[in-house]
């Protein structure tokens, strides 16, 4: 697995007594103005309603133009809603003035795919350009570059101008940036998509340290499955617009309901074999084959294991593996099983497991 | 040569008054075209202030005005230059009808040179609660200074050019001393000094323009 099972907990932080999501979107809908005249509208973004709790790290999945660009614009109002309402840290923010929104972009942090880093200025220029447009004092201004260069461990490169930067540099740099102005929420679009692995893996890291130790709130688009799974608590998947699928990382990765959730989690996960796989399968094991799936928490596979044992029926692991995320094991294991009595032992197998036969 | 030793002084003067002209010309039509070329540029559709109408109209102004061979324009413009600046000939006149072709020949290359800026980058300035006139001023014109000097170069021997074109309309200057005292007293030697000294002034403003440009882009 390309970034390894993360184990961290991602509690959220800020325990009120009631709870207020920091970002709320209600039956949010943004249409484009069609490219032709006498076209339809097109629909980015389609009636999407999302709570995202304070200390979250929120992530949406989708493919290729599935709107997810233009939903996390539409937290910052970077884009305004065509319809339904925008709440962040409690207030309405669609239908403010532009001016207004200029304080409401500056308690949100944005990071990009692309880095976005201004060439004309040095990498503390860099970092010192929401606080100039905050209105800081100088002498403030410098120690809040200094200060956030250390966090992200870019002290040395203070000087330096973005093009003589790696990647993960400037992504590191862009992320300095985001957060100079002590914002309570990072938006993250694609941050690492144009990373390679390794770098992924650092830029990541220092994200999941963001959200650990300084209680930002990320919202982190991406259409990788691996970076959800590596650092997201919870996730929602977009397809067309809308927001199918929506739950803790959890819930979604063990038991995908839509066929795009599906499609994503099988990237990452060895769950059930699809057809060709089954077909290799079904040459080489005539008999019967079942998936036993465990979910967190429930039957040790040593008593799935001990029960067929009882019934005399032996088995071969032909498809599969066991996962974890965020601390929490789950696992689809395909047997291809021998014996006589083999049905009694499913029967007694599946009153704590849930066993589905494969044809 | 003899004349054109005798004819020293006023080689030099006329050097003088060429770059005056030019600086002139440079500073309304520069400013000018800044000014047009931002106008086309933050009033695109997706600009940091998009407004389709006076993108409409400054475009049609552009396209309208720019084509005009410039020689046409001189004349075409004398109405107005009387009207604006008291007199249809002369340097005043010159100036203005200079500044006024350069304004729409470089609003464009202004606009050319800002669309070189990266659009996210822009986002990302809008994403820290920066507003469009902060953008333009701290962001913007920064990230395409490098190209824009590059651009104001080559605009600088156009109007040296535009100048020269103008000593047939009295205009003063080098155009104007080559005519008169090298063209007509059929002098070529004296014409040559002249382009000689107009190759050298474009040579050391290209030459620091490129220093500056690779100075502010770093390479
Ligand atoms: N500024 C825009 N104007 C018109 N259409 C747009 C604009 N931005 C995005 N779209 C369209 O909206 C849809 C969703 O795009 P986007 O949010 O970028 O998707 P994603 O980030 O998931 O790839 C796409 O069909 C895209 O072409
Ligand atoms: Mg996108």
């Amino acid at each position: 697995m390309l970034l390894g099972a993360s184990a961290a907990v991602l509690i959220p932080r800020m325990t009120k007594a009631a709870p207020m999501p920091i970002v709320r979107l209600s039956e949010v809908s943004k249409s484009y103005p069609p490219s032709k005249r006498g076209a339809a509208p097109l629909l980015a973004v389609d009636k999407v309603s999302l709570d995202i709790e304070a200390g979250d790290i929120f992530g949406i999945i989708g493919y290729s133009g599935a709107g997810k660009s233009t939903l996390v614009r539409l937290i910052n109002a970077l884009e305004p809603v065509t319809s339904g309402t925008v709440e962040v840290d409690g207030r309405v923010i669609s239908g403010l003035r532009e001016r207004q929104l200029h304080d409401v972009r500056r308690g949100i942090g944005m990071i990009f795919q692309q880095f976005n880093l201004f060439n004309s200025r040095t990498v503390a220029g860099n970092v010192e350009y929401p606080l100039q447009v905050a209105g800081m004092p100088a002498a403030e201004r410098k120690a809040r570059v200094t200060e956030m260069l250390e966090f992200v461990g870019l002290a040395d490169k203070a000087r330096n101008y973005p093009d003589q930067l790696s990647g993960g540099q400037k992504q590191r740099v862009g992320i300095a940036r985001a957060l100079a102005t002590s914002p309570k929420i990072l938006l993250a679009d694609e941050a690492t998509s144009a990373l390679d692995p390794e770098t992924t893996t650092e830029v990541l890291a220092l994200l999941k340290k963001v959200n650990r130790e300084l209680g930002i709130t990320i919202v982190l688009i991406t259409h990788e499955m691996e970076v959800i799974k590596a650092v997201a608590n919870r996730v929602a998947v977009m397809d067309s617009g809308r927001v199918i699928e929506e739950g803790s990382v959890f819930d979604v990765f063990s038991d995908p309901q839509t066929d795009a959730a599906k499609r994503f989690v099988s990237t990452v996960i060895r769950a059930v074999p699809e057809r060709e796989a089954l077909e290799q399968l079904r040459l080489k094991h005539p008999g019967r084959i079942v998936t036993v799936s465990f979910a967190d928490g429930g039957v040790s596979q040593s008593e799935v294991f001990l029960e067929f044992a009882n019934h005399g029926v032996t088995f071969e692991l032909v498809y599969g593996g066991v996962n974890e995320i965020q601390g929490r094991t789950f696992g689809h294991l395909t047997l291809a099983l021998k014996g006589d009595r083999i049905d009694a032992a499913l029967a007694a197998i599946s009153r704590t497991v849930s066993v589905t036969e494969v044809r | 040569m003899d004349a054109l030793i005798a004819l020293l002084p006023e080689l030099l003067d006329a050097t003088f008054e060429t770059l005056y002209i030019v600086a002139l010309c440079m500073l309304f039509g520069g400013l000018g075209g800044l000014i047009v070329g931002l106008g086309l540029y933050v009033t695109r559709a997706g600009g940091l202030l998009p407004n389709r109408v006076v993108n409409t109209v400054l475009n049609v102004l552009v396209n309208t005005f720019r084509p005009i061979p410039f020689i046409i324009f001189l004349a075409a413009v004398q109405p107005l230059a009387r009207a604006v600046v008291g007199t249809g000939i002369g340097d005043p006149a010159i100036i203005f009808s200079i500044a006024l072709a350069a304004v729409f020949g470089i609003s464009r290359i202004v606009e050319q040179n800002l669309l070189t800026v990266q659009p996210g980058v822009i986002e990302a300035a809008r994403s820290v609660g920066a507003g469009p006139w902060r953008i333009i001023r701290t962001l913007l014109l920064p990230e395409a200074l490098g190209p824009l000097i590059l651009g104001y170069a080559f605009v600088f021997v156009a109007i040296v050019d535009m100048t020269a074109v103008a000593g047939f309309i009295g205009g003063g200057g080098l155009g104007n001393f080559a005519i008169l005292y090298g063209y007509r007293q059929f002098e070529p030697v004296v014409t040559w000094a002249a382009v000689i000294v107009i190759i050298l002034i474009v040579q050391l403003v290209q030459f620091f323009a490129n220093w500056l440009a690779r100075r502010v882009l770093r390479r």
